[in-house]
C-alpha cells in the first residue's frame, strides 16, 4: 500500500522529543519492543515523520530502513498527519455490502479532499479503515472516537455529523 | 490465592450472585441485576450514556443497595443496541435511550412492572413477556465459547470466578498430567477456530514433543481478527477476557511453555482495556505469575498490538510481526511447533479455540465431542452481518443449516428482498447459494461446497448485490493487503483484480473469464501463505455459482443487480411523467432536459435523460415521487 509521505515541515518540540527518549529507554531491553515503541511514537506526535523514524533507528542502533520498512508495513502508521478530526468510513463487508462506497464517495465530495488527504485547515482528514467490527451498526463511520452507524447515506446526516465538529 | 480449595470457596460465594443471571438459585445481596453491555456495539450506539443515567436515577429512587448494575461483554444482538436485560426476570430491553431510563427505573425496578412500550417487540405477547432465551435469536443456540459473554462483568474477576472460571487449570495444575491434558483435548475433537481447522490437540502434542531439549516455548493467541466482518473474537475478548489467559496458561502447561503473548488487533481498542485489566487481576490474584496454585508452575502473558497489517493472521507471519519485524509470513516447514517465535517451539492458537478450553477440561472431553458432526466436534461462533434482520453473534452447534441460521436465527431478509448467498470465510472465503442453504454447516461441508469455515463472518447479501462486485470488493481487500514477498501473490492478485474491474465496466471478454479463472488456479497453487492460496477463492466460487452474471456483464454489457456504474443506464417513462422538472434541478451534470412529448392526461412536457452526459449518480429516481424514472 502507497503511502503519502508529508509535505509540511516537520514541527517536533524538545518535550515530545524528551517523551520519545523516555518510551525508548524503558521499552528498549525487551525483545520484538521496535513495534510497540512506533505506536508510542506515533500516539505522541501524530504520526511517523522521518525526522522520528531516525531517532528510533539511532537510538536502537538498527537501520532507518528497517524502521521505515516496519512504518510502510502497516496501515496504522502513517507518515503524513493527520487532522484534528479523523474521519474513517469502515469499508469492511457488512458496511460494504450496505453501502459505505458511496458514503466514502459523498464525503469525499463534502469535504473536498482524496482519501488519505487533509483539508487545507488541518481540520478533517478522511480515511477508509479496515473493518472496525461494529458490523451490526454497518455501514459505519468514525470520527476519532465516536462512531456514527445504520447511516443511510443522505446528505443532510452527513452534514449533520459535520456540524458536531464545528469549532 | 494459593490453592484450589481459596478459589472454590470464592466461587461459591460469587456463584450465589452470579446465579441470578443464570436462573439457578440464587442468594444475592441485591434483589435485581440489571445487565448493560459494554461490548463496542452497544457502546458504539451509546450505552455508557445509558449506564451513566440510570445510576443517577437509582441514586434518586434510593434503589442503589436493591438493583446492581452490572457492564458486561456482547449479548449478541447488536442490531438492537444498546441492550439491557433485567434479572431475575430477564427480560430484554433493546434499543435503549437515555429518556427512556426514567421510567425503567421508576415502573420497572422501583415498582416491579416492566415498561412493555420500551421492550424488545418480539418478547412482548399475549400470553405475557418472553424471557430473553425464548426468543427466535437465542433459541436455537447453545453457548460454550460465549457461556459468559454477556453474563459477567468481565472487568471482574471474581464473577469469572465464579462461573468455575480458572477451576479448569487449577484441575490441570494438579490432577493431571501434560499428556493427559493433550489426550483431552485431542479426544475432544476440537479443531482451530480460526478458518483452518487443525486438530488443536495435535498442535499441542507436536509442541511438547518435537523439540524435546528446547530451553524455552511460547505460547501465543492470535487475536488478529481481520477477516472484514467478523467479530467473534472481538466480542469474546470484550466479554470474557479471563478465559482466554486461563486457556493459555493451560496449554503453557501442556507444553513446557512459561511464555505467552497475545497478538491482539490496535483497531479493538475495548477489547484491548479488558484484556489488560484482565492480565492485572490475573496476576493480583495468583494466577498468572510465579508458582501457580503453589505447584511451582509459572507462566505470564504479554500483549502485542497490531498495527493493521491482514496478513498477520497467518501465523508466521504473526510471530515474525511480534519480533518486531514486517509481519511477511515465512515457509513451512519448520512449523511453529518446531521453530516458532523467536525461533522457539511455540503454540499458536485462535481466541475462539481457546475460549472452549477450560471447558473441555471441566466437563470431559466426551461431553465436547457429543455436541456437532462427525468430523467437526462443538459448535461454532457466527458473525451474522449484511441483509439480515439479526445482525450480531450466534453460537450454534456444528451441522445446524444455513436456512436455521438465517431464516430463524437472524429472522431473514429485511425488507421483503430475496436470498442471493451467504458469504462466509471472508477474503478467504466464497459464497454459499440458495441452493446449498440446507447442507449443515462444518468444517468439511463448507469446503466441498468452494467455500470455508473461516474464522466465522457470515455476509447476507441479497438480490441488490452484484457477484462481480463482491468478488472485486474481496480482490481489492487482498491486492491491498498482500505483504508483497511472494510474486503469485503480489502480481497475481493485481491482475485478477484488473481483470474483474473490466468486466464491471463492461469492457470484459469471454476469454476474460477464462483467462480469470486460470490465474485463479495458479494463484492459489503456488502462493507462500494462506493469503495468497486462498486469495482467489471468492473469484472460483462466485464464477461456480454465479456465472450467468459474469456473462450478463460480458455478453450484454448489464450488471443484473444494478450495481456496477458503467453498466448502468437511467431512463425516464415519458407516460409517466408529468413533466414537473424537480429531477432536472437535482442533476449535478444537466442531462435532464425537455422533450415535445406531452402525456395523455398530463400538462406539462415530458424529460429525458442524455445517456451521454448522465454521471449515473442516481440523484434523479430519489427525488422523483412518481416512479417515472427506472434505473437499468
Amino acid at each position: 500500500m502507497a503511502k503519502k509521505i508529508a509535505t509540511i515541515p516537520f514541527q517536533g518540540t524538545p518535550q515530545q522529543e524528551a517523551q520519545l527518549l523516555e518510551v525508548i529507554s524503558e521499552l528498549k531491553a525487551e525483545q520484538g519492543c521496535l513495534m510497540p515503541i512506533m505506536q508510542k511514537a506515533q500516539e505522541i506526535y501524530g504520526y511517523l515523520p522521518i525526522e522520528v523514524q531516525t531517532i528510533i533507528a539511532e537510538q536502537l542502533n538498527i537501520p532507518l530502513e528497517k524502521v521505515y520498512g516496519v512504518a510502510t508495513f502497516y496501515a496504522q502508521f502513517t507518515l503524513s498527519p493527520k487532522g484534528r478530526y479523523r474521519i474513517s468510513v469502515c469499508l469492511g463487508t457488512a458496511c460494504y455490502v450496505k453501502g459505505a462506497g458511496i458514503l466514502l464517495e459523498k464525503l469525499q465530495e463534502k469535504l473536498g479532499i482524496g482519501v488519505g488527504e487533509i483539508t487545507p485547515d488541518g481540520k478533517f482528514s478522511l480515511d477508509d479503515c479496515r473493518c472496525v467490527g461494529a458490523c451490526g451498526l454497518a455501514p459505519v463511520v468514525m470520527v476519532n472516537d465516536d462512531v456514527y452507524g445504520r447511516l443511510v447515506g443522505q446528505a443532510e446526516e452527513i452534514d449533520e455529523i459535520l456540524a458536531k465538529y464545528a469549532d | 490465592m494459593k490453592t484450589l480449595q481459596d478459589l472454590v470457596a470464592i466461587r461459591e460465594q460469587m456463584a450465589r450472585e452470579v446465579a441470578l443471571r443464570i436462573e439457578e438459585e440464587a442468594d444475592s445481596k441485591y434483589e435485581k441485576h440489571v445487565l448493560i453491555c459494554g461490548g463496542t456495539g452497544c457502546t458504539s450506539s451509546g450505552s455508557a450514556k445509558v449506564i451513566e443515567k440510570l445510576e443517577e436515577e437509582l441514586e434518586t429512587y434510593g434503589l442503589t443497595e436493591k438493583v446492581q448494575v452490572v457492564k458486561t461483554g456482547c449479548f449478541g444482538l447488536c442490531a438492537l443496541g444498546p441492550i439491557m436485560i433485567v434479572y431475575p426476570e430477564a427480560t430484554f430491553y433493546s434499543k435503549v435511550d437515555v429518556n427512556e431510563i426514567h421510567r425503567i427505573v421508576k415502573e420497572h425496578l422501583r415498582d416491579g412492572n416492566p415498561v412493555k412500550e420500551f421492550l424488545y417487540d418480539e418478547t412482548v405477547t399475549d400470553h405475557g413477556i418472553l424471557h430473553l432465551n425464548e426468543t427466535a435469536f437465542y433459541k436455537k443456540q447453545h453457548r460454550v465459547a460465549l457461556r459468559n459473554c454477556g453474563v459477567i462483568n468481565p472487568e471482574c474477576v471474581n464473577e469469572y470466578i465464579g462461573r468455575h472460571g480458572y477451576e479448569a487449570l487449577g484441575k490441570v495444575l494438579t490432577s493431571m498430567t501434560q499428556d493427559e491434558v493433550i489426550q483431552c483435548i485431542l479426544d475432544s475433537g476440537l479443531r482451530g477456530r480460526g478458518g483452518g481447522g487443525f486438530p488443536t490437540g495435535m498442535k499441542w502434542r507436536l509442541a511438547k514433543n518435537l523439540v524435546p531439549d528446547a530451553d524455552i516455548k511460547y505460547v501465543c493467541c492470535n487475536a488478529d481478527e481481520g477477516d472484514p466482518g467478523a467479530f467473534m473474537d472481538r466480542s469474546i475478548l470484550e466479554g470474557d477476557p479471563h478465559v482466554v489467559l486461563e486457556a493459555m496458561a493451560i496449554a503453557g502447561y501442556a507444553i513446557g511453555a512459561k511464555q505467552g503473548y497475545i497478538y491482539v488487533r490496535a483497531e479493538y481498542p475495548i477489547a484491548v482495556e479488558r484484556l489488560t485489566i484482565a492480565i492485572r487481576q490475573a496476576r493480583e490474584v495468583g494466577m498468572l505469575g510465579k508458582d501457580i496454585f503453589g505447584t511451582g508452575f509459572d507462566f505470564d502473558i504479554d500483549l502485542r498490538l497490531g498495527a493493521g497489517a491482514f496478513v498477520c493472521g497467518e501465523e508466521t507471519a504473526l510471530m515474525t510481526s511480534i519480533e518486531g519485524n514486517r509481519g511477511e509470513p515465512r515457509p513451512r516447514p519448520p512449523f511453529p511447533a518446531e521453530k516458532g517465535l523467536f525461533q522457539k517451539p511455540t503454540v499458536l492458537n485462535n481466541v475462539e479455540t481457546y475460549a472452549n478450553i477450560p471447558q473441555i477440561i471441566l466437563n470431559g472431553a466426551e461431553w465436547f465431542a457429543a455436541m456437532g458432526t462427525e468430523k467437526s466436534k462443538g459448535t461454532k461462533v457466527f458473525a451474522l452481518g449484511g441483509k439480515i434482520k439479526n445482525t450480531g453473534l450466534v453460537e450454534i452447534p456444528m451441522g445446524t443449516t444455513l436456512r436455521e441460521v438465517i431464516e430463524e436465527i437472524g429472522g431473514g431478509i429485511p425488507n421483503g428482498k430475496k436470498f442471493k448467498a451467504a458469504q462466509t470465510g471472508g477474503p478467504s472465503g466464497g459464497c454459499i447459494p440458495a441452493q446449498h442453504m440446507d447442507i449443515p454447516i462444518d468444517y468439511d461441508n463448507l469446503i466441498g461446497i468452494g467455500s470455508m469455515m473461516g474464522s466465522g463472518g457470515l455476509i447476507v447479501l441479497d438480490e441488490d448485490n452484484c457477484m462481480v462486485d463482491i468478488a472485486k470488493f474481496f480482490l481489492e481487500f487482498t491486492v491491498d493487503e498482500s505483504c508483497g514477498k511472494c510474486t503469485p501473490c503480489r502480481i497475481g492478485t493485481r491482475r485478477m483484480y484488473e481483470i474483474l474491474d473490466k468486466i464491471t465496466k463492461g469492457q470484459g471478454t469471454l476469454e476474460d473469464i477464462d483467462k480469470l479463472e486460470q490465474l485463479c488456479n495458479y494463484v492459489k497453487a503456488n502462493s507462500l501463505c494462506g493469503l495468497g492460496q486462498t486469495a482467489p477463492n471468492p473469484v472460483l466460487s462466485t464464477l461456480r455459482y454465479f456465472r450467468d452474471e459474469y456473462i450478463a456483464h460480458v455478453v450484454e454489457k448489464r450488471c443484473p443487480a444494478g450495481v456496477c456504474k458503467s453498466l448502468l443506464s437511467y431512463e425516464i417513462i415519458k407516460d409517466k411523467c408529468i413533466g414537473c422538472g424537480m429531477c432536472a434541478k437535482q442533476c449535478p451534470a444537466s442531462a435532464i432536459s425537455k422533450t415535445d412529448y406531452v402525456a395523455p392526461g398530463k400538462k406539462l412536457p415530458a424529460l429525458a435523460i442524455d445517456p451521454n452526459t448522465c454521471v449515473k449518480c442516481g440523484a434523479c429516481v430519489a427525488k422523483c415521487k412518481f416512479g417515472a424514472i427506472i434505473k437499468k
